[in-house]
């Protein structure tokens, strides 16, 4: 009995022995996603996305264009000027144009009715030149203005409900010589492109993690990447033609995620890799 | 004149803890452009961080930083109040200072 | 004036009430109304032109299916694939394998196709994208299965052999029109949308069936 208890001095060397070896193997079996997901967490502090909240900031107060007016008279759909929580009811139908509209598409009717400034124009600016800079720049500061707050779009409207049912479908739509479609790579759990992970994004909480990240500072290319920028590179990765900015399908998509993410938390700006 | 600097500055016990994000294209001068010629070199090269107006840390950079820098270091002695101000001058000559005060 | 106010509250709060209590349209008017909006969303751009959205029946049908939740039935997936096998043509020299050490360069490429690509540069599989393959890739999806020692696990000692020979057409067959074997499969129609070349595609198929390729050690 005393002899099954004690454990002798070379027992104690080589269980201490055992558990150093297999400390080593563990730590090498640390997968590569883990890895990346390491990597991201240490790029989280010093956002570059806060230099363009910043400027987003200004551009609001600033008075610009041919009316010399600034942006904050501006209904984001909580009442001219307010923008706390204005993000995570976006896209949202607006009765002054009759459509529902995304934070984007709202800014330009904005800029166009408050500044002078040509919306149409706006919009055929490619992302990240001119004025379509500083848009992404005001969608970044507005953004963080809900930051930590939950998504909860509105479905009262009519427009709203045709509006998500079109996003659906556009969802699911298949095309292009590849056949993609939203859905091929979001629209189930736990799956991978290459190391990234993929939110599903028919549902939470991939909907509101998806959704809810972007704008985003993209650290491989040092971009400013604003919602509309991303569906944009999503549907060139599909090998699709190309999305008009602020466009209704655009709308649409954006109104599918936001309803499937109700309650979920929006972290824009978001850093990515 | 470039972007402003987001500079936060946390005290706690005897240091306080800067961070500083700088907006600049941080250009290596060894990137290539679509047509193939080389991006000229434009890149912060000197930092300066100073304590109600002393300096207490100076840095020089090279190519090898990346886009919209980000900077962290810890000043010993620096308490809640204090004026924090960090410059940085690039190879062209422009120089941008902000300023922040210690939490 | 106090009426004329009423009554324009009125209007205004049955408009409103209208708006909300509308009923949605039916599914067919949505898919209209979806058509209609495709229509004005996008344009052309490099060589991706607005031909790519043309309504393919096969897409539509196994689009629907995804969005319902309700697949489509085994009558009508045996059509889809009876209609995509009719695509597949077999080597035009009688060969099915090319090059691993090639199609292994096919399998990591994801180039080609988008509207920032030029209308003639090669285009890459994208396989690993989707799939894992060699050992040594740790860069690999899961959005399909793993092909890790495809040839030795499907026993493939001589691909030329009779015996390999249905592995072999069934593999070269899943590489030129995927649909062919599963009505609604996610992966591309390599040859049948002209993705890769017959030369590519020998070069994958090497990849996977030669016993020489690494990913079979």
């Amino acid at each position: 009995m005393q002899q099954q208890a004690r454990l002798t001095g070379l027992g104690h060397f080589l269980l201490g022995l055992g558990l150093l070896c297999t400390v080593p193997l563990a730590l090498a079996q640390k997968s590569a996603t883990d890895s990346i997901a390491e990597y991201r967490a240490m790029l989280q502090d010093g956002n570059p996305a806060d230099l363009f909240e910043a400027k987003g900031e200004a551009l609001w107060k600033q008075k610009r264009g041919p009316k010399n007016a600034s942006l904050e008279q501006c209904d984001l759909g909580k009442g001219p000027g307010v923008v706390k929580g204005a993000w995570v009811e976006l896209p949202r139908y607006f009765a002054d144009t009759g459509r529902v509209q995304d934070l984007e598409s709202r800014l330009l009717t904005c800029m166009q009715t408050l500044q002078g400034f040509d919306a149409d124009e706006i919009a055929k600016t490619p992302f990240g030149r001119g004025e379509q800079a500083n848009v992404t720049a005001l969608a970044t500061w507005i953004a963080s203005e809900s930051k930590g707050m939950k998504f909860n779009l509105s479905q009262s409207h009519i427009e709203e409900r045709k509006m998500y049912e079109v996003g659906k479908r556009l969802f699911f739509m298949r095309g292009g010589p590849h056949d993609f479609a939203c859905a091929t790579c979001h629209a189930q759990d736990d799956k991978r492109i290459r190391l990234q992970d993929l939110p599903n994004i028919t549902k939470n909480p991939g909907a509101g993690n998806g959704f809810g990240a972007w704008p985003a500072y993209r650290v491989s290319n040092g971009q400013m990447w604003s919602a509309q920028l991303r569906l944009n590179d999503c549907y060139r990765q599909q090998r699709f033609p190309y999305p008009l900015f602020g466009s209704e399908a655009t709308i649409a998509l954006g109104v599918y995620m936001g309803v499937n993410g109700k309650g979920g938390e929006a972290t824009a700006p978001a850093i990515k890799r | 004149m470039a972007d402003p600097m987001r500079i936060r500055a946390q005290a706690s016990g005897d240091k306080a803890t800067v961070r500083v994000l700088m907006s600049h294209e941080m250009e290596s001068g060894q990137r290539k452009d679509a047509s193939g010629k080389l991006v000229p070199a434009w890149h912060i090269q000197d930092i300066t961080a100073t304590l109600n107006g002393k300096p207490v840390m100076t840095a020089e950079w090279g190519p090898a930083v990346s886009k919209n820098p980000f900077l962290q270091f810890a000043i010993k002695g620096a308490k809640a109040g204090d004026k924090v101000a960090i410059t940085w001058k690039d190879n062209k000559g422009e120089s941008r200072t902000d300023e922040a005060t210690v939490s | 004036m106090k009426r004329s106010i009423t009554l324009s509250l009125s209007v205004v709060a049955a408009a409103l009430l209208a708006a909300c209590a509308a009923p949605l349209p039916s599914s067919a008017e949505l898919d209209k109304l979806t058509q209609d909006i495709i229509a004005r969303s996008f344009r052309a751009q490099g060589q991706a032109k607005l031909d790519r959205l043309s309504p393919d029946e096969d897409n539509r049908l196994c689009a629907e299916a995804d969005r319902t939740g309700v697949a489509v039935d085994a009558k009508t997936a045996q059509a889809i694939e009876a209609r995509n096998m009719q695509t597949i043509k077999a080597p035009s020299d009688g060969k099915y394998l090319g090059d691993f050490k090639q199609g292994e360069r096919v399998a990591q490429s994801g180039a080609g196709k988008t509207w920032t690509d030029a209308e003639n540069s090669a285009n890459g599989g994208n396989c690993y994208n989707c799939h894992q393959i060699s050992k040594e890739e740790l860069s690999y999806g899961t959005l399909g299965p793993s092909l890790y020692n495809y040839g030795k696990i499907r026993g493939v000692t001589d691909p030329n052999s009779a015996a390999a020979k249905p592995i072999v057409e069934y593999t070269w067959g899943k590489l030129q029109n995927a649909r062919a074997y599963n009505a609604c499969s996610s992966m591309p129609r390599f040859g049948h949308k002209g993705i890769l070349n017959e030369k590519q595609i020998k070069d994958v198929m090497a990849l996977l069936l030669d016993p020489a390729s690494p990913i079979n050690k």
